[in-house]
């Protein structure tokens, strides 16, 4: 039990607990104290003076003094009040009276207090200074700063220090030219900020604001709307802020303030004029623009003739991992019931689909154990095959926060990323030998006796079968196998043995190999030998990519199981939904991606239906699904906007976007939250469930749903693990599933008790060799990844300017060795080549991949990497291998 | 001239000679042996402290005795304390900038580094302008100019 100490503050009695700052205390009694420098998610810097407060005579800053038993606290004393007007004055007489044409004015809290105080008049104010005349600064694309306004508060400093670890703000030069600048007064792009605009939300005043907000709305103009971030996992609830119809700012964010630089200035791409707005009929080599009547009447009868024809598994559907849960459960709900097939599934077949099938097996329920807000609490964290930094700025954040407080951080990754930089391991292992490493780590720990034993023998089974297996994995061996040196293995396996708290992260560094699936295995293998499943700040914690991928899975926006992970295979299940639905559901399991390309290209899939995905960027081997759409009978795409994919279609039907429309996205932690329309969609564009609806009632199904909240009712009352929710409960942070019932909370941890299957299952695997090994003719492996700036196949933020700017093309890194044995300089432009196909690119040469090891970010559609990964497939999960194929280097003669 | 390489590699000798880990006395040690603090010397000592580079920046332009850029031949501090400040020691300052386009804080031009101090402690003869640890005092602008004029002659000679 923590402490409590009793004071009285204005003469109410407050009880806090020991440690909490004077300001605190008050704020928790109802009584506000005046204040600049102090931001509640930043230490207290003492800097402004404007929160004293008398104490027996003395006076104290109240955001940095603790609140002690029996304190007799004044805040409103006529002395006080003297004395926060001086202060105010004082920093007023440095700053300029701009609030006419600010873009604070209205929020700014200096002007707040102006008021509050009102201090009408100066006496102190002093000639032009250094400040004073600094121009404002904009030279990136994003952040302004304005000396002149700025109070030296220092909040902005340490934001970008404690919050975001980067340190790249600090004060510097002294007197009158004090100012927030960057080392040696460089542009931030010309530094490592991340442009997250942490520093921008924190700022008290006008000196730091978003540069495209400029005269675009002052602040009471602006009306506000809550919903989540479209991109990535992490699932920032943000705060839209509007004029008119037009995004001018974002505001929310993890904890209220934090988001990325894609959250925060990446949503201009709702307004671009390339948006779709009519539904597109081809028309030879021309798409020309339809009504919806006639669009849709095309489709269903072509739709209708197919199925005649071929039978409804010559039909398949991509679902959209972007889209919300509720347009999921009704596109597999149209193409299990009205078209009749199993053929359904999405992206995250390229991404999770071995997580699922792993985590399934050990544990029973194949989602991230744990919650981003653990991560703080962890002792020991191990980040493997999840280039955190960029692809989940938010869970990175954490981590560095957890680190900074004494966490050990353990990274296995052939490629230094950021995050490799603060660990205190960092094993770069061969790409795709994951199993062995991790088999590594657990015969240490065994080896060492540092296993959780009563955990083993209570929660799980199968465990002698696995300790027999990973006996062969010595230190040596593994070394063989992997290329980390043993003496490192050992020392890291360690210190993830002892941990009382462990948590593993991991992302698709770890899935996309033929041996995905059993990757994942070895990991919940580590998770439960360690005892580190089913409790705060532990588990297995795979990060989804995408804004909804958790909840497209959720939805069984997939071939083989039905909505809640239900058992497609189970008559029970299968009975509810037909009773539910009205209508049969075919037992056959249907194709996942890859093999509805493939199926395709063999002719045995004749037609398509493609929601809000480009698998034309997406995909492993886009050669061949380039072939597999063009074989097509019929193909509609249903996007916001034109995409290479688009390019192939019969029917392009125009879609709202996240800002548009209302629904549900589940985030990675598996948090339930609510997306609310902002503004109606550009032209006849209409939201993803509507046109679902009207197509399916021109094929005999009506569905009749008037809005998504009435498909959520239809969730709850059929999938269990989303049994409690409903809109009226998703009102702020939303829920956590499994949340079974209308009065459960929701669940921040799983598996606290039992497995969904009981018991935990060892599983024990071999290593295997990657699918394609580095030979004489192809001697490189290549990886793929993400880059912080973007998103997927830049859909939609090679549409924002700024980011554009900031990662304009596709690249190639290669080690300093390699480059120089191939001839390659810095910058140049490479050709790459694979057994599939080859692409242009320009050359990085940088130490942050290993030698013979070679990485291309698969954003770019000009430049797609996936023209020359390997399409083989993990014969589990039927993943693709991304992450390891056999390529060659050679200079191109400019 | 010392390569960049030789440079960042001379630092850190510098540096692992030193026990101290305050930030204030290895910018001394550098700057001591440089004459100024190269940037390369500043992102070596936040490497060595695991400080950012930012915070290390924001000390070394803080404090007067540290000078970021390579000083000239010849140093020339022009006062303005108060004394100074209030016998017309900004129009000193201007005339320098003016006549002869040499600005306080930025590299030396043809050997001369100007330097703004608070104060030299001989406020009796204020306008005071010390050139190489010379002090000159009840100064004119014009007179300033030629004292730097002088120089120039001086090392031309
Ligand atoms: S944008 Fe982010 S990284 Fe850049 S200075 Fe601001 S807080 Fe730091
Ligand atoms: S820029 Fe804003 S947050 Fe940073 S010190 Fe100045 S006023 Fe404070
Ligand atoms: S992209 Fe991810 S981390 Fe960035 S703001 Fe959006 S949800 Fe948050
Ligand atoms: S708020 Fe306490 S000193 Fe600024
Ligand atoms: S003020 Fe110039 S010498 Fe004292």
């Amino acid at each position: 039990m923590e402490k409590l100490v009793k004071l009285r503050i204005d003469g109410r009695e407050v009880e806090v607990p020991e440690g909490t700052t004077i300001l605190r205390a008050a704020e928790a009694a109802g009584i506000e104290i005046p204040h600049l420098c102090y931001h509640p998610e930043l230490s207290p810097a003492g800097a402004c003076r404007l929160c004293l407060v008398e104490v027996d005579g003395r006076l104290l800053t109240a955001c940095y003094h603790r609140a002690e038993e029996g304190m007799e606290v004044h805040t409103d004393t006529e002395r006080l009040r003297r004395l926060r007007r001086l202060t105010l004055e004082l920093i007023l007489s440095d700053h300029p009276m701009d609030c006419l044409t600010c873009e604070k004015n209205g929020s700014c809290e200096l002007q707040r207090y102006a008021y509050e105080f009102g201090l009408e008049e100066n006496r102190f104010i002093g000639p032009h200074h250094a400040r004073k005349e600094a121009p404002p600064r904009e030279d990136n694309p994003f952040i302004r700063y304005e000396p002149e306004k700025c109070i030296l508060c220092g909040r902005c400093v340490r934001a970008c220090d404690e919050v975001q670890g980067r340190g790249i703000l600090d004060f510097a030069f002294r007197g009158f030219s004090t100012r927030v600048t960057t080392a040696f007064d460089k542009a931030l792009t010309e530094t490592d900020c991340e442009l997250c605009g942490q520093c921008v939300a924190v700022c008290p005043t006008g000196a730091l604001t978003e540069k495209e907000r400029r005269f675009r709305g002052r602040e009471w103009e602006l009306r506000e709307v809550e919903t989540v971030c479209p991109f990535c996992g992490c699932g920032c609830r943000i705060t839209l802020h509007l004029k008119g119809n037009r995004i001018v700012k974002v505001s929310g964010g993890y904890r209220g303030f934090r988001l990325c630089v894609k959250g925060r200035f990446g949503l201009s791409f709702v307004h671009r004029e390339d948006r779709l707005r009519a539904p597109l009929i081809r028309e030879g080599d021309r798409f020309r623009e339809a009504s919806w009547d006639e669009a849709l009447e095309f489709v269903a009868k072509k739709i209708r003739e197919i199925k005649e024809k071929y039978g409804p598994d010559a039909i398949a559907g991509l679902a959209s991992a972007k889209c919300t849960n509720e347009e999921n459960y009704l596109f597999q709900k149209f193409m299990r019931v009205v078209i009749g097939t199993n053929n359904v599934d999405h992206c995250a077949r390229l991404c999770h689909a071995p997580t699922v099938a792993g985590l399934v097996q050990a544990f029973g329920s194949g989602a991230m154990t744990n919650s981003i807000d653990e991560i703080l609490d962890a002792d020991c964290i191990l980040v493997t095959g999840s280039n955190t930094s960029e692809a989940h700025p938010i869970v990175a954040q954490e981590i560095r926060r957890a680190v900074r407080r004494g966490a050990t951080l353990i990274v296995v990754d052939p490629r230094r990323i950021e995050l490799a930089e603060i660990a205190r391991f960092h094993l770069r292992q061969r790409p795709g030998t994951d199993v062995a490493w991790i088999n590594g780590f657990c015969h240490v720990i065994l080896r060492e006796g540092l296993w959780d034993r009563e955990f083993v023998e209570e929660r799980c089974e199968n465990f002698e079968e696995f300790a027999r297996t990973v006996e062969r994995y010595t230190p040596e061996y593994v070394e063989e196998i992997t290329g980390i040196p043993a003496r490192l293995l050992v020392e890291a396996a360690r210190a993830f043995g002892k941990a009382e708290r462990g948590m593993i992260f991991y992302a698709m560094g770890l899935t996309q190999h033929t041996s995905g699936t059993d990757n994942v295995l070895a990991i919940a293998n580590l998770a439960m030998l360690t005892g580190n499943v089913g409790r705060r700040s532990t588990g297995v914690n795979p990060l989804r990519g995408q804004n909804n991928v958790q909840g497209a899975c959720d939805m069984a926006a997939l071939p083989n199981v039905l909505p809640g992970y239900q058992k497609l295979s189970d008559p029970g299940v299968r009975e509810k939904f037909e009773r539910a639905w009205g209508r049969g559901i075919p037992r056959k399991p249907g194709l996942t991606v890859v093999e509805m390309f493939r199926a395709a290209e063999e002719g045995k899939v004749k037609a398509m239906v493609i929601m809000g995905e480009n698998p034309m960027v997406s995909d492993p081997d886009i050669q061949h699904v380039a072939e597999a759409l063009e074989k097509l009978e019929f193909l509609v795409v249903i996007d916001i906007f034109p995409n290479e994919t688009t390019r192939y279609a019969d029917v392009i039907l125009p879609a709202a976007s996240f800002a548009e429309k209302d629904g549900t996205f589940t985030s990675t932690e598996r948090r339930v939250q609510r997306i609310r329309t902002a503004f109606d969609p550009p032209g006849e564009a209409k939201p993803d469930w509507e046109i679902l609806c009207e197509l399916s009632a021109r094929l005999g199904y009506p569905m009749g749903y008037k809005h998504p909240r009435e498909i959520m009712d239809e969730i709850a009352s059929l999938v269990p693990i989303y049994g409690g929710i409903s809109y009226e409960r998703l009102e702020g942070e939303g829920l956590q599933w499994p949340c079974p019932s209308p009065d459960h909370p929701g669940t921040p941890f799983l598996h606290k008790d039992r497995f969904p299957r009981g018991k935990g299952r060892f599983h024990p695997v071999e290593y295997r060799d990657p699918d394609e090994y580095p030979d004489e003719e192809y001697p490189l492996i290549l990886t793929t990844g993400r880059v912080l700036y973007h998103f997927h196949s830049r859909t939609m933020t090679g549409r924002v300017k700024g980011l554009q700017e900031l990662s304009p093309e596709a690249y190639v890194e290669v080690n300093p060795v390699d480059a120089e044995r191939y001839g390659i300089e810095d910058g140049a432009r490479v050709r790459v080549s694979s057994r599939r196909g080859s692409i242009e690119v320009v050359a990085r040469v940088t130490a942050r991949v290993p030698q013979g090891t070679v990485f291309i970010p698969f954003h770019f559609g000009e430049a797609a990497a996936n023209r020359l990964t390997n399409p083989a497939l993990d014969p589990i999960s039927k993943i693709p291998e991304y992450k390891v194929c056999a390529v060659k280097l050679e200079p191109v003669s400019p | 001239m010392e390569g960049k390489k030789d440079l960042r590699e001379k630092v850190r000798e510098l540096l692992a000679e030193q026990a101290s880990r305050s930030l204030i006395l290895l910018l001394q040690r550098i700057q001591d042996h440089f004459g100024y603090l190269p940037p390369e010397g500043l992102e070596e000592v936040a490497k060595h402290l695991k400080l950012p580079v930012s915070r290390v920046y924001g000390v070394a332009t803080f404090y007067a005795q540290f000078s970021l850029s390579p000083k000239g031949k010849h140093l020339v501090q022009v006062c303005q304390g108060t004394a100074c400040h209030v016998q017309g020691g900004r129009a000193i300052l201007e005339a320098l900038v003016r006549e002869l386009d040499l600005r306080p804080e930025e590299p030396p031009k043809s050997g001369i580094s100007v330097e703004v101090v608070r104060c030299v402690g001989c406020c009796s003869l204020a306008p005071v302008m010390v050139v190489d640890g010379v002090a000159h005092g009840r100064l004119t602008p014009e007179r300033a100019v030629e004292i730097v004029k002088e120089l120039y002659a001086a090392d031309n000679r």
